[in-house]
């Protein structure tokens, strides 16, 4: 008899901190396109307007705060058309809440599905990930849509900066920088819950220090490093360089973004690989 | 290479009971620091087996203890147990939801679970929607599923519904697409919890003959938890009891579920009772004062063996006359299913008043080996009025200790629920 046998699985109480297996996640790409598909098809079912919520929310949000901050708090937009400057931010920063929010109660919401049926886990946080993603792209063709009436009808010039094709870069970074923090957090929550109070309200408190409702040149030189260290700041001021011609860009900003999510995503995978496993226990 | 395809070796699980709490955190650290000067974690030297009813005093315990196992390929294996005894924990190990805390299990080949079905359903999304949803979760790719989707649709019988929303199904239509799709999914090992309770019989019959189609016609292997003792019996050919997170039988499916029920029925089997002056069980015309089991030999018992002649006896008052009363038994399997019934006949009337005796034989060879149950009634007529019904009365043990008056070759437990001896006879014919 052969004593070399064949064994294709192999379960056992310890797991490598690295072993991520990504190949089988990739086999379940599928499994991700339907996860996608089900956020799509489920979220706006039963209801008239339907899709045309997506635009809703953008536009409302875009209009109060223009009446709120531009025109009762009278913070500058550095000469840009209010619309078109609250819009750019917030579509960035929405991409980036949802994708967080939504990624640290991943464990939680999904303890149904996890705790009868074995799948790369990783596949729900990155199915988040795509579906806040297309959710982004309906609302960039609607900023567009607000550019061109600018551009055309208010004569408002725009100037495009080539920095605008770092911009797929961006998406990368808010997508990640969301996902990283995301699964670190869903991952220590599975215990402990507390962290899920600081969640809450910690988002909300994080806009407030991330360059949404004003541009970072409106602060005063002697705080300006401390928003300069969220690394979301050079993300919406690099988007609204590019696109608006107007903001602060500088290499280093956002060099130093990049290296911060690598490292937040690196320890978000590893921890949430690491917590996949038994989890079911203790949540 | 041998035809095993799923190994388990000494594979335990421990549980922490009562509240996730402030007073986790210091058991947490105290492990880690355990870990971080790589010694054993402290908490598994301690914890207690699982005995549910118990108030045990430790905070840890074992759900599972020391699991070893071997399944062979095309076995369909029945994993018995009361509640709490570690099947659903074994199984959740064996699909990856959870990890063991000891131990390891080696598997071979695509392994699919079907702890719930239909995991994964959304009530919003049609049924085609689900089918696609519910199988890429259980591993399938797309184009499997497209493939498949015909016979999926025919198997769970809802072609009218497919394109309606889930939440419009009744709840036995979403059970058996949930069926139909994992039993499309062609794994290689299937493994399944307590799946057939819901659902019609028609459908039942029809998932236990797919169940039984895959392991015996495609050579897959089943791991079937069931507390239908009857499915085990028909679906399964090897069978473990589990107990307090142990293996405490494996052998054959039959033995396993008889295994199991004796287990159970072990510590209460009552054979002989008398009744104390006012507490007579009985009504206007009849009161019974006393029955019992015996032996040959007079004596009270509650086990016998198959090839031993035995009787019950019944002694009752007889209070008014003018009725017949005819004494009957009511014999019962372990699961509960009458087999047979019997009374007395029209030569043993009993029309006066007075104490009387009925005893019925119960010839050798008459109970195959197993726990069995009898009732006990008096019925007066005329107007079929039952006096007293009493059930279960008795509860016997039907043993067979020496093998050899079988005066077969063959050793081995023999099936059934009788042993009659069925006589015989063979004539050579030609040379």
């Amino acid at each position: 008899m052969n004593n070399k046998e064949q064994w294709n699985t192999l379960i056992s109480p310890k797991k490598n901190l690295f072993s991520l297996n990504l190949k089988e996640v990739w086999n379940y790409n599928d499994l991700l396109f339907m996860f996608v598909k089900r956020d799509f098809v489920t979220i706006y079912k039963q209801t008239i307007l339907g899709p045309l919520w997506f635009f809703i929310q953008p536009i409302f949000t875009a209009l109060i705060y223009t009446f709120i901050f531009g025109k009762v708090a009278n913070i500058s937009t550095d000469g840009l058309p209010k619309i078109l400057f609250y819009m750019s931010g917030t579509i960035c920063w929405n991409y980036f809440a949802d994708c967080l929010n939504k990624t640290a109660t991943v464990f939680r919401d999904n303890q149904n599905i996890f705790g009868k049926v074995y799948f790369p886990r990783l596949i729900t946080p990155l199915s988040i990930i795509v579906s806040n993603l297309l959710k982004l792209g309906i609302q960039l063709l609607l900023f567009i849509c607000f550019l061109a009436f600018y551009f055309f009808f208010k004569d408002v010039t725009i100037n495009f900066n080539q920095e605008i094709l770092l911009f797929p870069l961006l998406i990368i970074l808010l997508g990640a920088l969301g996902l990283g923090f995301g699964m670190i957090i869903t991952s220590m929550t599975t215990k402990y819950r507390d962290l899920v109070f600081l969640l809450q309200f910690g988002v909300q408190l994080l806009m407030y220090a991330t360059p949404v409702i004003y541009p970072l040149s409106s602060m005063p030189e002697k705080y300006k490093w401390i928003i300069a260290l969220n690394p979301m700041t050079s993300i919406i001021e690099t988007f609204r360089y590019g696109v608006l011609g107007q903001g602060s860009f500088s290499w280093w900003y956002l060099g130093y973004t990049v290296i911060f999510t690598l490292v937040i995503v690196t320890i978000g995978t590893l921890i949430f690989n690491k917590t996949e496993k038994d989890f079911m226990d203790t949540i | 290479m041998s035809n095993i395809v799923i190994k388990i070796e000494n594979l335990s699980k421990q549980y922490r009971l009562g509240q996730v709490g402030s007073g986790t955190i210091s058991h947490d650290l105290n492990r880690w620091w355990h870990q971080v000067r790589s010694k054993e974690n402290p908490y598994l030297k301690i914890g207690e087996t699982n005995d549910r009813a118990t108030k045990g005093t430790s905070e840890y315990a074992w759900a599972l203890k020391d699991i070893n196992l071997e399944v062979k390929k095309g076995d369909v294996l029945g994993i018995i147990g009361k509640n709490g005894a570690g099947k659903s924990t074994l199984l959740k190990i064996l699909s990856k939801v959870t990890g063991p805390t000891i131990g390891t299990i080696k598997t071979k080949g695509r392994l699919a679970s079907l702890l719930e079905v239909g995991t994964g359903f959304h009530p919003e999304m049609t049924g085609r929607e689900n089918i696609y949803m519910n199988g890429t979760i259980m591993g399938m790719n797309r184009h499997e599923i497209k493939s498949k989707l015909d016979e999926i649709v025919a198997f769970a019988g809802i072609e009218r519904y497919l394109d309606t929303p889930v939440k419009r199904y009744s709840s036995g239509m979403t059970v058996r697409l949930g069926f139909s799709i994992a039993a499309h999914l062609e794994p290689e090992i299937l493994v399944v919890d307590e799946v057939l309770a819901v659902g019609d019989a028609e459908f039942q019959k029809k998932a236990i003959g797919k169940m039984q189609d895959v392991s015996t016609n495609q050579g897959r292997t089943v791991l079937f938890v069931s507390h239908n003792m009857e499915a085990v019996k028909n679906l399964c050919n090897k069978g473990i009891t589990l107990r307090n997170g142990s293996i405490s039988f494996t052998g054959n499916s039959d033995e396993a579920v008889k295994n199991y029920l004796s287990e159970n029925n072990n510590e209460n089997r009552i054979a002989h009772k008398k009744y104390s002056n006012q507490s007579y069980p009985g009504g206007d015309i009849i009161d019974l004062l006393e029955y019992s089991l015996l032996n040959i030999n007079n004596e009270k018992i509650n086990t016998f063996n198959l090839y031993e002649e035995v009787r019950i006896e019944l002694i009752y008052k007889v209070k008014q006359k003018g009725f017949t009363s005819y004494p009957n038994l009511h014999f019962f399997n372990q699961q509960d299913q009458i087999l047979f019934i019997t009374t007395t006949t029209y030569d043993t009337v009993i029309n006066s008043e007075g104490v009387y005796k009925t005893t019925f034989i119960i010839n050798k060879y008459t109970f195959n080996t197993g726990i069995f149950k009898a009732s006990i009634a008096i019925t007066c007529y005329p107007g079929t009025d039952v006096q007293f019904h009493i059930n279960p009365a008795i509860t016997f043990k039907v043993e067979e200790s020496n093998i050899e008056f079988r005066k077969t070759p063959y050793t081995d437990v023999i099936p059934g629920e009788f042993r009659p001896q069925i006589k015989n006879s063979t004539l050579k014919l030609e040379a």
